[in-house]
């Protein structure tokens, strides 16, 4: 498809890369010719999609489903406050024609699945992966695989960061690098472990940068090489990363030639429908509520960290982090009767099986966990 | 003579917050059990039931994956690096 030459306007927009002999004309109207899809609108998705726009780059495809939230905006700089509520697809694309109205900014209001990957990755010349979980992790790369589209790769964690360029022919896949998930609950999510704000900017900022790199045809791109970026010791390692001939996606005899059920495959399991009464070994917290007000005798063990207990508690609890539980139980001894709470459940699910492994047959979950109590009981505590 | 090894963020709870220990070991296998042995509990985020290390466990010497070198009978001394390599997925939303 031919590009229209660059208006006069275009021109003045562009001209510090106009002048530089890596972009040039040719590589201007090589960017304004792409067609990059942004999966996610969120942490990753911020830096890359305002600097893709920022460069012209003239078809920029936004996959999302979320609403702006406040605690997103720490880290998501495409969103303002202002914006909070908005879906996150109407804040970016006013932000990005804000930022250059030449540029077409393409919402897709969807959950990326098996069904509709594959169709959608059709439309664009590479996919700039900024997703928050493995099912859809895994699910990116397949479908880039199968299209034949670079998947420029970045991901983080707390306060650090991963970057590659995967499935460019001849180059090695996210399967070659990792091929099997994590088990669900190993790593913690950014809601969980909590990210640098920052953090999703640097890495953000690479991902684009070997976009823009990938568009031009310009220098060494991040194939075949793994980034590691640790933001709190500022520095950069790389690692090498093969192709590898029995990957079951990008092999030589692949094994995987079509997309595939990827909550499953990363072990995750469908959560069944909320029982109308909290399941065997749970409380409630309209129970817990009747408990504390009845003054019954019973240990209240909030297992979150220190620094969530300085956030916000349920008032006469006692904390010990789910980390040093195993550690600590000598100072439970004699505690029958247990409640155990996190953020929301799941910690706390563990913090149970441990207690009943230990002898603490009577320990049960607070289901929902403190979130719960602040929807249901004290709205007036701080959510996080 | 012992092998330095950088602990990835999601495991450092089971070092005692530690993001570099030592083991001894000539093999990357032998520094591995040795480093199990100590740090008991990381043994389980290691080794599957069968005692062969995870698939999603990867396992670096200096910059290079040892499925490509000699996997645990990858040689290891003292001036080498290893480092277990997690698989994160942040980046968007929540």
């Amino acid at each position: 498809m031919s590009v229209a030459p660059l208006t006069n306007d275009e021109v003045a927009r562009y001209s510090r890369h106009l002048i530089m002999p890596q972009v040039g004309m040719d590589g201007q109207l090589k960017l304004k010719g792409a067609k990059v899809l942004c999966v996610g609108a969120g942490g990753l998705g911020s830096p890359v999609a305002l600097y893709l726009a920022a460069a012209g780059v003239g078809t920029l495809g936004i996959v999302d489903f979320d609403e702006v939230d406040f605690s997103n905006l720490h880290r998501q700089i495409i969103h303002g406050t202002p914006d909070v509520g908005r879906p996150k697809l109407e804040s970016a694309r006013s932000r990005l024609q804000a930022l250059n109205p030449e540029v077409n900014v393409v919402p897709h209001e969807m959950a990326l699945s098996s069904e509709n990957a594959l169709q959608l990755f059709s439309d664009y010349d590479m996919v700039v992966d900024g997703t928050d979980n493995f099912p859809t992790r895994y699910l990116v790369n397949d479908a880039c695989v199968l299209s034949g589209k670079p998947n420029v790769y970045g991901s983080i964690s707390q306060f650090e960061g991963q970057a590659s360029v995967f499935g460019v022919s001849g180059g090695p896949c996210y399967r070659c690098m990792f091929p099997e998930p994590p088990p669900p609950g190993l790593v913690p999510s950014c809601a969980e472990g909590g990210v640098l704000g920052i953090l999703p900017g640097v890495v953000g900022t690479l991902q684009a940068t070997e976009a823009i790199k990938l568009i031009l045809g310009a220098g060494e791109p991040l194939v075949g090489r793994f980034l590691l970026f640790d933001a709190l010791k500022m520095r950069f390692r790389e690692l090498k990363v093969r192709r590898d001939s029995d990957c079951p996606v990008c092999g030589d005899a692949p094994t995987v030639t079509e997309l595939i059920d990827y909550q499953q495959f990363c072990g995750i399991v469908p959560t069944p429908p909320p029982a109308p009464a909290a399941a065997d070994g749970e409380v409630t917290v309209a129970e817990l509520k009747e408990r504390i007000d009845r003054g019954d005798d019973f240990l209240l063990l909030d297992v979150r960290e220190n620094r969530e207990f300085e956030i916000c508690r349920i008032p006469g609890s006692r904390l010990i982090p789910l980390g040093e539980l195993s550690t600590r139980l000598a100072e439970l001894e004699g505690a029958e009767d247990l409640v155990v709470h996190c953020k929301s459940g799941v910690r706390s699910g563990k913090a149970v099986a441990l207690l009943r492994e230990a002898g603490y047959g009577g320990a049960r979950n607070l289901e929902g966990g403190i979130l719960a109590w602040i929807d249901q009981i004290d709205p007036r505590l701080p959510k996080y | 003579m012992a092998t330095k090894i950088l602990i990835p963020t999601p495991l450092r709870g089971y070092t005692g917050n530690q993001e570099e220990v030592e083991a001894t070991g000539s093999t990357v296998g032998e520094l591995l059990a040795n480093l199990a042995s100590e740090h008991t509990e990381l043994r389980k985020h290691l080794y599957g039931e069968d005692g062969s290390l995870r698939n999603f466990v990867n396992i670096y010497v200096n910059d290079d994956d040892i499925r490509y070198l000699e996997k645990e009978q990858t040689p290891v001394t003292d001036d080498d690096t290893v480092s277990i390599i997690p698989s994160v997925a942040g980046g968007s939303g929540r």
